[in-house]
C-alpha cells in the first residue's frame, strides 16, 4: 500500500451529507473487476445523466476540479453499503483525502486499506473549506497527515484521524503483513478455544 | 490479543461469502494463499440471482458468471454453498440464522453493510469490506477497536400494526444516519423483549443505517427457542451447556454506555421514509416538510434536493403520494412474520399496482407457500418470485424504473438504490401492503379493523 504522508492538491467541494457509497459507485458497477477503471464511473449517475452526458452543475465536471485529488464533504461521507469498490472508484480517480466532518464506518476501515485519507473536520469548518473553495476554485489545499492539519489558503484547520489508521498510512502498513507475526498466538488460541467453546464450531456440514 | 495501539485481534467465528466477495478471492489469487479455516466460512448466492425464470440455465450471462464465479471460488477453497441448488439458498442474513450458524457470542463477519442482522442472536457480528475480507479468508481474524456503545431502550407494548420495521426507522429518524457511528448498539427494554427473532433481525440489520458497527439484542428465551433443533445448532447435551454459556453474555446490571436515547412505543406510529436516507422518515399521518418553513439554510437545500428527487411538493400529505409498484422482500423484511404481515392486510384485496414479493430465503417460499400465502399475493394481483437480493439493490435485474415511485420494505431509499432514477419509500411489510392496496401510502390500522395481525 501506498503511504500517505503529506498532499498538495486541487480540492473539490462536494455540499451534500450523506453522500452514500450508492452515489460513489452505482451498484450496478460492482460486477467489474478493478482493471477496467472504477475511475471513470466515480460518482456516476451525478455526474452523467441517463445518456451518459456530463452535468454541467456537478463540482467534478467543473473545469476547475476535474483533477482533483482532495474531496470536500459534508456529514456521513460513505455512508452505506461495505463496497470496497467505492474506495477503489475515488482512488483510481485520483482522490487521495476525503476531508468531511463525520465518515461512514465501513467505508473509512475500506479507505486505510487502500491508501485514502478520510480527514475529520468540524461541521462548521468543512462548510467554512467548501466555500472558501467555491469563491476560489484554484485555491491549492494541503493536508498534512503528520501534524494533522489541512492548510486551506490562509487559514489551517486541525482534523482527527483514528491513531492507528494515521499510523497505517504514514508507514503504508498492511494488515496481513502484521497478522502474520500472530500466527503462533492464533494458533494456540484456536486451540485453546475449541474447548473452552465448543459450541462455537459447527456440526458437521450436511 | 490487544496491540499497544488499542486494535485486537478477533477470531472470526462464523465468515460469509457471497457473490461480491470475488474481489476478496482474486487477492488470494494474486498471492496464491488458501482459505484458513473453510469449515468457519460458508456461502451463499443471493445479490446478483435471479428471482424469476430459470436459476438453473440463467439467462443474463453476466449475472450467470456471478454466480457461477462464486461456485467456483468456494468449490476450489472448500467452501460450503447455499447455491442455487440448494434448497436451502437465500439471502445471506436470512439464512445464517435459519440454519443457525449464526450463534450468540460468536463473531461474525462477512463482506456486507448488513451483516448487522445477526446481531439479533446476540452475536457481535458486522460488515466489511474486500481487503477485510481477504484478510479474514486468509487468517481467520480481523483487526478491530473497541467500539464506543450505545443503548436504546423502547419501553412499553407496541401498538397494533405497529413493527420491528417502525421501531427502527423511529430510531433512525430520531438519532440520525450517523447517530451512532463508531458505535455498537444494544437494543433493549420490554418493546425490543416483546418481539420476535425476525422482530430482532428487523431491528438489528438495519443499525447500519443509524451508522452503527453493529446491532445486539442480549440472548433470552426466544433466542433459545428459536434456535433449538436447527440445522447447524448444537444438540443434546452440547446444546444445554451452550445455553448456560449464552445465558451469561447479557449485560451487566448497572453497566455503563456512552450513550443512551430513550423510546416510548405506545408512542410508535406507522412510520415511511419520504427522502433519500433513511433518516428522512415521518409518521403515515405526517406532511412532507416544507424548506420555506426551515431556517437552517443547509437543511432547507438539502430538504428541496430530496423532495425534488422524490417529486414530492413541499408540504404534501404522506397519504396523498401515489405510488407506482410495491417490493416485498430483502434480508430486512422477506421473513415468514414479514411475509404473513403483509398477506394479512392483502388477503381478499387486490393490490392496484404492480409488485413483486420475494422470500428472505427458499426455505422461507416453501413455508409460506405451506401456510397459502403465495396464494394471498398471487390473487392480490403480486409477483410470487424466488428468494434473493433482488430489488433491494437491483443488481439481479429486478429494478424499478426511472421516476417510478415504490413502496418497499428494504433498508435504503438512497437515490438510484433500487435502479436508476428509482424513487423508494421505505416501511414495514403490512405498510406495503397498504400501499399496494389503496394504491397511495397509507396508514395500515385503517386496513386492518376485523382482521387478524
Amino acid at each position: 500500500m501506498e503511504k500517505f504522508t503529506k498532499l498538495t492538491g486541487t480540492a473539490c467541494p462536494i455540499n451534500q451529507s450523506n453522500l452514500n457509497t450508492d452515489q460513489i459507485l452505482p451498484a450496478r458497477f460492482l460486477k467489474w473487476t478493478r482493471a477496467m477503471g472504477f475511475g471513470k464511473v466515480l460518482f456516476h449517475d451525478l455526474r452523467f445523466d441517463a445518456e451518459g452526458r456530463e452535468k454541467s452543475d456537478f463540482p467534478l465536471n467543473k473545469p476547475a476540479w476535474r483533477e482533483s485529488t482532495i474531496i470536500v464533504s459534508a456529514r456521513n461521507f460513505g455512508c452505506g453499503s461495505s463496497r470496497e469498490a467505492a474506495v477503489y472508484a475515488l482512488y483510481d480517480f485520483g482522490v487521495r483525502c476525503v476531508i468531511a466532518p463525520s465518515f461512514g464506518d465501513i467505508f473509512a476501515g475500506n479507505a486505510v486499506q487502500n491508501g485514502l485519507l478520510t480527514a475529520a473536520v468540524a461541521d462548521e469548518e468543512a462548510a467554512e473549506i467548501m466555500e472558501a473553495l467555491a469563491q476560489m476554485s484554484e485555491l491549492p489545499v494541503t493536508v498534512d497527515l503528520e501534524q494533522q492539519t489541512i492548510l486551506c489558503g490562509n487559514r489551517t484547520y486541525k482534523f482527527a484521524t483514528d491513531p492507528i489508521r494515521r499510523m497505517r498510512l504514514l508507514n503504508g502498513w498492511d494488515d496481513l503483513a502484521l497478522t502474520e507475526n500472530y500466527r503462533e498466538r492464533i494458533n494456540a488460541f484456536k486451540a485453546d478455544d475449541k474447548i473452552k467453546r465448543p459450541y462455537a464450531t459447527p456440526r458437521e456440514q450436511l | 490479543m490487544r496491540r499497544d495501539d488499542g486494535e485486537s485481534l478477533l477470531w472470526v467465528d462464523r465468515h460469509y461469502v457471497h457473490e461480491g466477495s470475488f474481489h476478496a478471492f482474486g487477492k488470494l489469487a494474486e498471492r496464491g494463499a488458501e482459505v484458513a479455516e473453510p469449515g468457519l466460512t460458508f456461502g451463499v448466492a443471493d445479490h446478483y440471482v435471479p428471482t424469476r425464470g430459470s436459476r438453473r440455465n440463467i439467462a443474463n450471462p453476466e449475472l450467470a458468471r456471478m454466480v457461477r464465479q462464486l461456485e467456483d471460488n468456494c468449490a476450489r477453497h472448500g467452501i460450503k454453498l447455499f447455491g442455487l441448488d440448494d434448497s436451502r439458498q437465500g439471502i445471506v442474513h436470512v439464512v445464517g440464522p435459519e440454519q443457525s450458524l449464526t450463534l450468540p457470542g460468536l463473531l461474525v463477519v462477512c463482506g456486507d453493510s448488513h451483516t448487522s442482522t445477526h446481531g439479533a442472536l446476540g452475536a457481535y457480528a458486522f460488515g466489511i469490506g474486500a481487503s477485510e475480507v481477504a484478510h479474514v479468508l486468509m487468517t481467520q481474524t480481523i483487526w478491530q477497536k473497541k467500539p464506543r456503545r450505545l443503548r436504546v431502550r423502547v419501553d412499553g407494548v407496541l401498538p397494533p400494526g405497529i413493527s420491528a420495521k417502525d421501531i427502527v426507522l423511529a430510531i433512525i429518524a430520531s438519532i440520525g444516519a450517523d447517530g451512532a457511528t463508531g458505535c455498537a448498539v444494544e437494543f433493549s427494554g420490554a418493546a425490543i423483549r416483546a418481539l420476535s427473532m425476525e422482530g430482532r433481525l428487523t431491528l438489528c440489520n438495519m443499525s447500519i443505517e443509524a451508522g452503527a458497527r453493529c446491532g445486539v439484542v442480549a440472548p433470552d428465551a426466544a433466542t433459545v427457542a428459536y434456535l433449538k433443533d436447527r440445522p447447524y445448532a448444537p444438540t443434546g447435551l452440547a446444546f444445554d451447556q451452550a445455553v448456560e454459556a449464552w445465558s451469561k453474555l447479557a449485560t451487566d446490571e448497572g453497566a455503563t454506555f456512552d450513550h443512551e436515547v430513550a423510546l416510548d412505543a405506545t408512542k410508535i406510529a406507522p412510520i415511511v421514509t419520504w427522502g433519500t436516507s433513511p433518516q428522512d422518515a415521518l409518521p403515515i399521518d405526517a406532511s412532507a416538510p416544507d424548506p420555506t418553513r426551515e431556517s437552517n439554510p443547509e437543511r432547507a437545500q438539502y430538504l428541496r434536493q430530496a423532495l425534488d428527487y422524490m417529486g414530492i411538493a413541499p408540504g404534501k400529505k404522506l397519504t396523498e403520494i401515489a405510488i407506482d409498484r410495491v417490493f416485498i422482500g430483502s434480508c430486512t423484511n422477506a421473513r415468514i412474520e414479514d411475509l404473513r404481515a403483509a398477506a394479512a392486510v392483502l388477503a381478499g384485496r387486490a393490490s392496484k399496482v404492480p409488485g413483486l414479493v420475494s422470500p428472505g430465503s427458499t426455505l422461507v417460499k416453501r413455508q409460506a407457500e405451506d401456510e397459502g400465502l403465495d396464494r394471498i399475493f398471487r390473487e392480490a394481483g403480486l409477483e410470487w418470485g424466488e428468494s434473493g437480493c433482488s430489488m433491494c439493490v437491483g443488481i439481479n435485474g429486478d429494478v424499478v424504473g426511472p421516476g417510478e415511485r415504490c413502496a418497499s420494505t428494504t433498508n435504503r431509499n438512497f437515490r438510484g438504490r433500487q435502479g436508476p432514477g428509482a424513487r423508494t419509500h421505505l416501511m414495514s411489510p403490512a405498510m406495503v401492503a397498504a400501499a399496494a392496496v389503496t394504491g397511495h401510502l397509507a396508514d395500515v390500522r385503517e386496513l386492518l379493523h376485523g382482521r387478524k395481525v
